[in-house]
């Protein structure tokens, strides 16, 4: 993402939106900027700021004079008042930085098919995680801290070596260069992204050793990591196995996504899927 | 994504958060889903969401492009709900967002009676969700735990603004805006009503809970966690 300097009036409302904190106004060109090695192509100052279209040196000016009686205009806070975001037309591998920062960036360009699968939400037509399974989803990243893919390869390098299968449709596991070790590919490693979610499955009984594992490796990563458990209900819809072993652990379980198992598998068989299905 | 299922609350902070979304899968169900998702947010208006969403193209309140020197002081803030359904033209999951069990309940009631064939979620807390599926008459297929945060916990914000930025599970919504309304309702600057129309606009889902975020912004008012 560029700023536009002969568009910029540094009015500072696009520092607030960023969510990595990337765009700062540089004292010397006196105009808001974005910090290239920071910024995560996320495009929340391009889609998220609403646009006016006002005379730059119009704008400048009424500033200055409002600055020299010490008055300040008090603006609308995510209004760009000069439309001054400029979106790049990104090469690869910084294009990876878009695709897994941007909810609405489409991934043609990188093979990289959504941010993240169904987990268990399509899990009443998908049967992803059966019984006596978890699924797990292990994200960096969020909120608005950001994750270097080399901080993210830590994880699965261990994952890896304690055999343990990735999803194959997670768009992390298309970048890796050998699923076999975890490792991804060595051009896209100093690519920092705003999240990335690693997902395995394992039988319920090595729950606890992978929830370790997380926790070890975790405590050598520069990032946060929010970490999820899918699993099957049993037939009166409750689910009384995984949720002991995770308070055993000591965690108190609060919120959850409930698959109310009203799913049917309806697509006529012969039938392709129509098109990549953007979820939540 | 696991875009709602990690916003930052304790049960109680989620008694008016139910998140229902509604998701065709690929090669499953997706074939001819688009009335069907529209079908599914327009059985929610009766429910009176507090927000709806449609993640290729936004929630009930979105930015502009063509915005004027105007609208510093007249600005439409008023959810688009009807928009956001005639907007549909994809199969992508899509959101309804509820400030009470029972809406969420009697919503989800509708859905079940409707029978349209797509994975139906719910994200709330462990007990709202319960409470919802037994009104229904459901007994849930699956469930996705949330066990938080971890790591470099220090790089996060305060809880306040943390309950604010992770009801946009992409992240879009940055913890320096959250502060900065914040601030701005400390201040006076702005009302916690128009502070959240703000935010709401950043969240590209449309899961963003512009109830639950007056609350929280009214009690940060009195005090700093």
């Amino acid at each position: 993402m560029k700023i536009n300097p002969d568009k910029c009036v540094a009015c500072g409302n696009c520092i607030y939106v960023c969510p990595v904190g990337a765009i700062y106004v540089d004292p010397a060109i006196k105009r808001a900027t974005v910090d290239r090695n920071e910024c995560v192509e996320c495009y929340a100052c391009y889609n998220g700021l609403s646009s006016e279209r006002l005379n730059p040196v119009l704008v400048r000016t009424i500033r200055k004079l409002f600055q020299m009686v010490r008055l300040r205009f008090d603006p609308e806070p995510d209004i760009c008042p000069t439309s001054a975001f400029e979106p790049e037309d990104l090469q690869w591998p910084r294009v990876v930085r878009r695709a897994f920062s941007d909810p609405r960036a489409t991934h043609e360009s990188t093979g990289v098919q959504g941010r993240g699968t169904e987990e268990v939400k399509t899990n009443d037509v998908t049967q992803r995680v059966k019984s006596g399974e978890v699924g797990f989803t292990i994200e960096f990243g969020r909120p608005g801290v950001g994750v270097w893919f080399r901080d993210i390869q830590r994880m699965t390098q261990a994952l890896a070596k304690a055999n343990v299968p990735f999803e194959k449709k997670n768009p992390l596991t298309l970048l890796m260069s050998d699923v076999s070790t975890g490792a991804l590919r060595e051009d896209i490693l100093d690519e920092k992204i705003l999240s990335a979610i690693v997902e395995i499955k394992v039988p319920v009984s090595r729950t606890e050793e992978i929830v370790q594992l997380v926790h070890e490796v975790e405590k050598d990563i520069d990032s946060v990591v929010a970490l999820g458990l899918g699993t099957r209900c049993d037939e009166s819809g409750e689910e009384h196995v995984v949720a002991p072993i995770l308070e055993r652990l000591g965690y108190r379980l609060v919120r959850a996504k409930t698959n109310t198992g009203l799913g049917r598998v309806t697509n006529p068989e012969e039938q392709p899927a129509q098109t990549e299905t953007a979820v939540l | 994504m696991t875009n709602t299922l990690h916003r930052y609350g304790n049960a109680e902070s989620f008694l008016d958060d139910y998140v229902v979304f509604a998701s065709p899968s690929r090669g499953k169900n997706d074939v001819g889903s688009v009335p069907k998702l529209k079908k599914f947010l327009e059985m929610a208006l009766p429910f009176k969401p507090v927000n709806i969403g449609d993640p290729p193209h936004g929630g009930a309140l979105r930015p502009s492009r063509n915005e004027t020197i105007a609208s510093h002081w007249h600005r439409d803030v008023q959810p688009h709900l009807q928009a956001v359904i005639e907007g549909i033209n994809e199969p992508a999951s899509v959101a309804a967002v509820f400030d009470n069990l029972e809406a969420a309940e009697n919503f989800l009631k509708t859905v079940k009676e409707a029978d349209l064939g797509l994975c139906v979620n719910i994200s709330a807390s462990i007990e709202g969700a319960k409470k919802c599926c037994k009104f229904a008459g459901i007994a849930p297929h699956s469930i996705g735990y949330s066990l938080g945060f971890e790591g470099r916990t220090e790089k996060l914000p305060n809880t306040q603004i943390l309950a604010l930025t992770t009801m946009c599970g992409h992240g879009m919504i940055s913890s320096s805006l959250g502060k900065k309304m914040i601030d701005w309702v400390k201040e006076g600057r702005r009302t916690p009503e128009e502070a959240v129309t703000y935010m709401a606009r950043f969240c590209s889902c449309g899961i963003f809970n512009p109830s639950r975020a007056k609350r929280i912004l009214k009690d940060a008012r009195k005090k700093m966690e």
